[in-house]
């Protein structure tokens, strides 16, 4: 009979709705982060890299690039005989059909997958964060406490403390209580929505609460394991961990790993992160060009000049093009003599000769201000930006757009130009 | 396609100099993220060639790494698939390979136990692409009993190549190996073209007598008993068994148009993937007319030069019009010049090396620095 000892469930059937364009199209594991990598690449690789070959993904929201992505797993080496890594969308069953409606409600769909593993434990992951973790560790202070449930968790500052969800342990490391966003927290140690169960505990739960509607691992799996009495343990956490859910995170998270020695660092011999790496060849610099304090993927034409920004694979600057703080996802091209300040352009799009991106004062964005904020212009996947035009600040645009769309060749700051798809935005 | 490949990568040369100490020729690393028999192994792969031998024999241990996985090349098949052949001690040979015709010998049971009508003969020293089916048809529109694929040098001297004259028709009037003298620039690419079973004869019976060597003991001395017709191409052809010819093909893809003929049109070379960070370019870097691979970290300058995967170049180096391969640490200050820096290896802080006259290869040896 198969047995693992641990295998690990992420979720990744979010849309990731804070991510605003970037993610119209793509789930945001999916969304492209660092150069080269996908967000979705880091737990995996941590998986990996922890010795479990045993990963299910569920996937719900627009899964094509996530599914294309992962493939039968060989960048990760999850191409196993028995295990490697599955794609567990929702599927059709004989009595009570449903999407995945909760985070937990997900993993009870597939008890069944779990099952034939025989597993002793599960480990639950979200696959939407940046940060370097064996789980392996976790793993031997679950079993040392004997316990059912091992929630990460980290320790934030105490006024940021009421945006997370919280954790009140006592000095063994015992849940005593969870709060979610509490207005007056009563502890620091915030929930990175990572958890190892004991099989049984988890099964248990799981088809008790079966019926729960919307079915959530923080607001009623843990609730209802702690009040049956299981043994709960916090694991505290102190390594680099990011929440990239907004295009505020997103953009800060993908900046840090310019430093010279950044605290999240991918250039680490012994925890390699992998990705699926379909443009190989070398990258080039012009004579002219000028690559100051920036990452780049493989297989860019450098022309222009680019300070500080991460550069995606396959990507070609132009001459007296100039870029500052920005990010540029793959295959996408600038054409000569942009200006482009703190843009997020998704993988695909075309900018016209002469355009310029990001000027002005900062207006909030008409559209959506809590999610197009942070003095950025974020613009979706496959869109195309015609020549000579002005783009302001705290903009979106998706889609391919021609002249007529920008009164007086401009898009204002705090404005929003959809050209497709405009209702799921 | 209804042919098998067969690469040749045992070879050595002396004049690729101290750098055929760590590896064969096709195993040379090329243009910063592939090695040279990926260029045949890609155009074998693309031409949908199903079923393919790499015979090794000299210093295989980088090729054999490189080739320890056959998915790269979309070679990962249960049906054909990617096969390497290293000379063995058998009950009736204990010979290396005496020659490529015996190299093909020694592998005979393999040609005949395979059923795809025809047999496509590379090299793994050739940068190119080629679409084998091209070829193929043109072999049997002529009712060639071999091709051979060749090609014009312009500015290399044709005498270390098989050289060739065609007649009207392109059927090869004259074939010399490597002559003193030619008044020839149409050379051999090292690519062919051939029947399966009357390969399998011509091995057999060269074998019976004693001779070891499928361009002089087959082709020259067949060449007016069989039809052998020279399948000319025009597009982009280098053959990187001198260091100096080594050197040139990578700086060739400084060029706007070689590095879009083959990394932007159809089809795609393929490498081995090693999972390396971007590239990253610190304060103070200054990077002109250069070709960077993924997990190098600059901070001094690089000018018209090639950095392999995996290089560090400390503060205040200067690089200029040269070749870093793999995984080397350049230490602060050092100022590298017409070279070729060896893989896997850490120049010390404030080196100096210059190539005057030809190009200089770099061998430190110390333990490569990790950070």
């Amino acid at each position: 009979m198969v047995k693992k000892e641990m295998i690990a469930m992420i979720l990744a059937g979010g849309q990731g709705s804070r991510l605003g364009v970037l993610t119209s199209k793509v789930a945001k594991p999916a969304v492209e982060f660092g150069g080269k990598y996908r967000i979705i690449d880091f737990p995996l690789s941590n998986c990996i890299n922890s010795g479990i070959d045993t990963v299910g993904v569920l996937t719900q929201y627009q899964p094509l690039r996530l599914n294309s992505h992962i493939g039968i797993g060989i960048p990760w080496d999850l191409d196993r005989n028995v295990g490697g890594v599955s794609v567990l969308p929702p599927y059709e069953k004989k009595h009570d059909t449903e999407w995945y409606t909760g985070t937990a409600n997900a993993i009870y769909q597939n008890l069944a997958y779990m099952e034939a593993f025989n597993p002793e434990y599960v480990l639950i992951l979200g696959g939407d964060h940046i940060y370097k973790m064996d789980y392996q560790m976790m793993l031997e202070y679950h079993k040392a406490n004997k316990a059912d449930v091992t929630l990460a968790c980290m320790p934030v500052p105490m006024e940021e403390a009421k945006r997370f969800g919280i954790i009140i342990a006592d000095e063994r490391g015992k849940v005593e209580d969870f709060e979610e966003k509490p207005a007056n927290p009563r502890s620091n140690l915030a929930s990175m929505g990572i958890y190892i169960f004991t099989w049984k505990a988890l099964k248990e739960a799981l088809l008790t609460l079966k019926d729960q509607p919307g079915c959530d691992f923080g607001k009623h799996v843990l609730p209802y394991c702690k009040d049956k009495g299981e043994r709960l343990f916090a694991y505290e956490f102190n390594g680099y961990w990011k929440d990239v859910g907004t295009l505020g995170s997103f953009w800060e998270a993908n900046m840090e790993l310019i430093d010279i020695i950044p605290e999240f660092n991918l250039y680490e011999e012994f925890w390699k992160f992998y990705t699926k790496s379909d443009i190989i060849r070398p990258q080039y610099i012009a004579s002219d060009a000028v690559v100051d304090r920036c990452i780049m993927g493989e297989g860019c034409e450098i022309y222009g000049k680019v300070y500080n920004s991460i550069i995606g694979a396959g990507v070609t600057i132009e001459a007296d093009t100039v870029i500052r703080d920005s990010i540029i996802m793959r295959n996408t091209r600038i054409g000569k003599g942009c200006t482009i300040d703190r843009a997020i352009i998704a993988e695909e799009v075309a900018v016209g000769a002469g355009t310029v991106i990001g000027t002005g004062e900062e207006v909030p964005n008409t559209l959506k201000a809590d999610v197009y904020g942070w003095g950025l212009v974020t613009i979706g996947e496959k869109s195309v930006i015609p020549e000579g035009v002005r783009i302001g600040k705290n903009t979106v645009i998706a889609g391919v757009t021609t002249a007529e769309d920008y009164p007086e060749q401009m898009l204002p700051s705090g404005g929003a130009l959809l050209r497709e798809d405009g209702d799921r935005l | 396609m209804k042919a098998l490949g067969i690469i040749l990568a045992g070879g050595n040369s002396n004049r690729m100099r101290e750098l055929s100490n760590k590896r064969c020729i096709a195993a040379m690393p090329m243009v910063g993220s592939y090695r040279s028999i990926d260029f045949a192994l890609s155009s074998m792969s693309n031409s949908h060639i199903q079923k393919v031998a790499v015979l090794t024999q000299y210093n295989a241990r980088s090729l054999n790494e490189h080739l320890m996985s056959s998915k790269w090349w979309d070679f990962g098949r249960k049906q054909g698939g990617l096969f390497v052949f290293t000379p063995t001690v058998t009950a009736s040979n204990s010979w290396w390979y005496r020659g490529t015709a015996d190299a093909l010998y020694q592998n005979l049971t393999w040609l005949k136990e395979s059923h795809e009508p025809y047999v496509v003969i590379a090299s793994g020293d050739g940068i190119y692409k080629l679409d084998f089916n091209k070829v193929l048809e043109y072999h049997v529109s002529k009712r060639s009993d071999i091709t051979v694929v060749c090609t014009e040098v312009r500015d290399e001297d044709p005498s270390r190549f098989g050289v060739l004259k065609m007649n009207d028709d392109g059927r090869i009037e004259e074939f010399e190996e490597k002559p003193m003298v030619s008044d020839s620039n149409l050379i051999s690419t090292g690519i062919y073209v051939i029947r399966r079973r009357q390969l399998i004869e011509l091995l057999e019976r060269c074998a019976q007598e004693e001779r070891y060597d499928l361009v002089k003991d087959i082709f020259i001395r067949y060449k007016n008993v069989k039809r052998i017709y020279g399948y000319k191409i025009n597009t982009y052809w280098s053959n990187i068994a001198t260091v100096e010819s080594y050197f040139k093909t990578n700086m060739d893809f400084l060029k706007p148009e070689i590095r879009d003929y083959f990394f932007n049109q159809y089809p795609e070379v393929y490498s081995k993937i090693d999972d390396l960070p971007p590239a990253k370019y610190n304060p103070g870097n200054i990077v002109k007319n250069s070709l960077i691979s993924s997990g190098c970290i600059i901070n001094g300058q690089v000018e018209n030069s090639i950095l392999f995967k995996d290089v560090y170049v400390g503060n205040n180096c200067v690089i200029k019009n040269s070749i870093i391969l793999n995984n080397v640490y350049l230490g602060d200050n050092t100022h590298i010049e017409n070279c070729i820096v060896e893989s896997r290896d850490t120049i010390r802080a404030n080196s100096y090396y210059c190539g005057e006259g030809k190009i200089k290869i770099v061998v430190e040896k110390n333990e490569r620095y990790t950070i």
